[in-house]
C-alpha cells in the first residue's frame, strides 16, 4: 500500500459564530475588523489527517500532511492553527485583501498543488460556510478524474490502496470503496477536531510555510460569476409570546397553522 | 464588425442545428442569447421518481425556452413516463443502465456530460440535495462551468439569487458561463405537477464510462412520518430534550396529533437523541413548511438559517430571551416537559 501524502485544503472564513452584516455598498457582506477563523469543516479535514497517522489507521502510513489556503496574508494564521494540530507544513498562496477566488479557480489551483505535491489523498470541508457552494471537493475531483466521497462521516483503510467511506447522504448513510488516489470531503460527524494546545502552538511557528502566488499555479481572480448585488434577508418580525397551551394553540388557528 | 459578429452568430447556429436533438434556433443574435434550453436532472430510487426532484423542472420552466428532463438508473422507463406527464416539458432523456442507479458521479457526471453536449443545453439543472450536490460540481468542471449553487430565485437566464453566509445575506449573480450549471433550493421552486403532459421518452447516449468507486451499502432510516424536507408541518427538538428517550416521548406524540415530521437540532443530534438525517440547519436540511414549532431549541444562526423562511413559526422554550423567540410567530416561555405534552392531550382533542 501507498503511503499517504495527504493534501488538506483549508478556508480562512468569518467565524462562525459571528452574524455578518452586509456593507453599506450592497456589493458583499462587511470583513473588515470582523473575527475570522478556520472553515469550520476544513477543521475536521485536518482532525481527520492527524488521526490517520495517529492511529496509523493507513496500511502504508502517512507520509506527509500538507496544508494549503489561498488568501491574504492572514490567511497564515490558519494554516498555523492547522499545523499546530499536526499538519507537516503549510503552502500560502498569497492574493490581495478582498481578492477572492470562485471554486472552479480553486479546484484548478489544487489540481496543480496535487501534481506538484504528489499527494494521492485530498481531503476537503463538504463547504465554506462563507459562500456556502458545496463544489470544490467534487470540481476538484472531475478535473483529476479521481474517485470522490462527499458528506463523509466514516474513512477505513483496507488492503491494497482501497478506501471505504460513510458518507450523509438524504435519509441515512451510504457506504462506498474506492482506491486511491481519492477525494473526500468531510462531514460534521467525522470527528471532533482538537484545540491546538500552547506547545504546539509555538512548534507550529517553526514548521515549513511555503510562499506561492496564484499565477505559480497559473490561476488568476477573474471571475465567471459577477456579483450584481448583496442585501440583507428579509427581516422576520416576532409574533410575540402567548401565556399559555391553549393561548398557543389559538393563536396558530389564528394564523392558519393548524 | 457586423459581418464578424454574423460570422459568429451563425457558425455557432450551425453547429447548434447540426445536432439532430436540438431546438430550432433564430438567427437573429438577440432571439439566440433569450432562447434558453434546460435540461432538469431528476432524481429516483428502485424506479421510483422522487417528486422532490421536479422542483428541477419549476426552475427550468422559469427560465422560459425549452425543458428537456433527464433521468438514469437501472429502471427508469416507469420514472421517465411518469415524468413525461409534467405540463410543458417536451422530452424526457433516459439511460436506462445499473451503472447509474447508485448516481455515483464518476460515471455519472461523464454520462451527463454526452448528454449536455448532444442536447446543446444552456442550463443544467438539480435540486441542491445530496444527489445534486455530489454531482453537479463535477458535472461543471468537466464543462469548465462555475456552478452556481443552491439558488432560491431567478432573475433571468444570466441572474440568480442564492442565499450565503446561512442565509444571512442574499447575492445576486449574474453567470457569464455559456453553460450554467445550477442547483436549486427545493423550497424555494414546488415540484412540477404530473399532469396531462406527453413529453416524448426517447434513449439518452450512453458512452458506458466506468466507475473507479464502488457502491458498497446503505442505511436508510425508515419512517412513516411525511418527509421532512416536503412536510407542511414539521416539529423540532433541541438541546433541551436532554435524553433520545425523552426526545422520542416527548416529540413523536406532538409530530402524530399535527401529522408533522420530526426534525432536530444539531445539538440534538450530536448529543445522540436523533439521527443525523433530521438536523434541520445550514449543515443539515433546508426547510420551509406552513408551521414550523421549535421545542427546546435556542435559535443558533445555523439553525435559523435551515427554517427561517417557514410560513409560521412556534416556539416553546424556558429561556424567555432565547433567539428563536426573536423570529418566532408565537412563543410559549415554559418547560417543555409540561407544556408538549399538554399541547398533544389539546391537539387530539381539538
Amino acid at each position: 500500500m501507498s503511503a499517504l501524502r495527504i493534501l488538506v485544503p483549508v478556508k480562512r472564513v468569518i467565524d462562525y459564530a459571528v452574524k455578518p452584516r452586509v456593507n453599506k455598498a450592497q456589493t458583499a457582506v462587511e470583513t473588515a475588523g470582523v473575527k475570522h477563523s478556520m472553515n469550520p469543516f476544513d477543521e475536521l479535514s485536518v482532525e481527520e489527517s492527524v488521526r490517520i497517522r495517529e492511529k496509523k489507521r493507513a496500511p502504508g502510513g502517512v507520509e506527509d500532511i500538507c496544508v494549503i489556503s489561498a488568501g491574504p496574508t492572514k490567511a497564515q494564521d490558519v494554516l498555523r492553527t492547522a499545523m499546530a494540530m499536526g499538519a507537516d507544513r503549510g503552502i500560502h498562496v498569497e492574493m490581495k485583501e478582498g481578492e477572492e477566488l470562485e471554486p472552479l479557480s480553486v479546484a484548478k489551483m489544487l489540481q496543480k498543488a496535487v501534481e506538484e505535491q504528489r499527494s494521492n489523498l485530498v481531503v476537503l470541508g463538504k463547504q465554506s460556510i462563507d459562500d456556502d457552494a458545496a463544489q470544490t471537493g467534487q470540481m476538484l475531483a472531475g478535473l483529476l478524474g479521481w474517485p470522490q466521497a462527499t458528506q463523509a462521516s466514516r474513512v477505513e483503510f483496507g488492503e491494497g490502496d482501497s478506501v471505504s467511506v460513510t458518507c450523509e447522504v438524504d435519509g441515512g448513510v451510504q457506504t462506498l470503496r474506492a482506491k486511491l488516489p481519492m477525494i473526500i470531503t468531510t462531514d460534521l460527524r467525522l470527528n471532533e477536531p482538537r484545540y491546538a494546545s500552547l506547545p504546539n502552538i509555538m512548534k507550529a511557528k517553526k514548521k515549513p510555510m511555503e510562499k506561492k502566488k496564484l499565477a505559480d499555479f497559473g490561476i488568476t481572480t477573474d471571475k465567471r460569476l459577477k456579483v450584481l448585488k448583496v442585501t440583507e434577508p428579509a427581516p422576520r418580525q416576532g409574533g410575540g409570546k402567548v401565556e399559555d397551551v391553549d393561548g398557543l394553540i389559538s393563536k396558530l388557528k389564528e394564523l392558519g397553522a393548524i | 464588425m457586423l459581418s464578424a459578429t454574423r460570422r459568429a452568430v451563425w457558425a455557432q447556429s450551425r453547429s447548434r442545428l447540426a445536432q439532430p436533438s436540438c431546438p430550432a434556433y433564430s438567427f437573429s443574435p438577440s432571439a439566440l442569447r433569450r432562447l434558453a434550453s434546460s435540461l432538469a436532472i431528476l432524481e429516483q430510487r428502485d424506479g421510483k421518481l422522487n417528486h422532490g426532484s421536479l422542483s428541477a423542472i419549476t426552475a427550468a420552466q422559469k427560465l422560459g425556452g425549452s425543458v428537456h428532463a433527464f433521468v438514469a438508473g437501472s429502471n427508469v422507463k416507469p420514472v421517465a413516463e411518469e415524468a413525461a406527464k409534467v405540463d410543458g416539458v417536451e422530452k424526457i432523456i433516459a439511460v436506462e443502465n445499473a451503472a447509474y442507479e447508485k448516481g455515483l458521479p464518476e460515471n455519472y457526471a461523464p454520462l451527463l456530460v454526452e448528454n449536455i453536449k448532444k442536447g446543446g443545453y444552456t442550463h443544467i439543472i438539480a435540486g441542491h440535495t445530496a444527489f445534486g450536490k455530489n454531482l453537479l460540481p463535477r458535472v461543471a468542471a468537466l464543462l469548465d462551468s462555475q456552478q452556481i449553487s443552491d439558488i432560491t430565485g431567478i432573475e433571468n437566464e444570466t441572474t440568480f439569487v442564492r442565499p450565503i453566509y446561512a442565509g444571512n445575506a442574499i447575492a445576486t449573480v449574474e453567470s457569464s458561463d455559456p453553460v450554467k450549471v445550477i442547483t436549486i433550493r427545493g423550497t424555494a421552486f414546488a415540484p412540477a405537477e404530473v399532469a396531462s403532459g406527453s413529453a416524448a421518452v426517447e434513449d439518452g447516449v450512453d458512452s458506458k464510462p466506468e466507475s473507479p468507486t464502488e457502491w458498497v451499502s446503505e442505511e436508510l432510516a425508515k419512517s412513516d412520518r411525511p418527509d421532512l424536507a416536503t412536510a407542511g408541518k414539521v416539529v423540532s427538538g433541541g438541546r433541551g430534550l436532554k435524553s433520545k428517550e425523552e426526545f422520542d416521548r416527548i416529540m413523536q406524540p406532538l409530530a402524530d396529533s399535527l401529522g408533522a415530521a420530526i426534525g432536530a437540532s444539531r445539538a440534538a443530534v450530536d448529543s445522540g437523541y436523533a439521527d443525523n438525517s433530521l438536523q434541520v440547519g445550514q449543515t443539515g436540511k433546508v426547510v420551509a413548511p406552513q408551521m414550523y414549532m421549535a421545542v427546546g431549541i435556542s435559535g443558533a444562526i445555523q439553525h435559523l438559517a435551515g427554517m427561517k423562511d417557514s410560513k409560521v413559526i412556534a416556539a416553546i422554550n424556558k429561556d424567555a430571551d432565547a433567539p428563536i423567540f426573536q423570529v418566532a410567530d408565537v412563543g410559549l416561555v415554559g418547560d417543555l416537559f409540561e407544556k408538549v405534552p399538554e399541547l398533544t392531550e389539546k391537539l387530539k382533542k381539538a
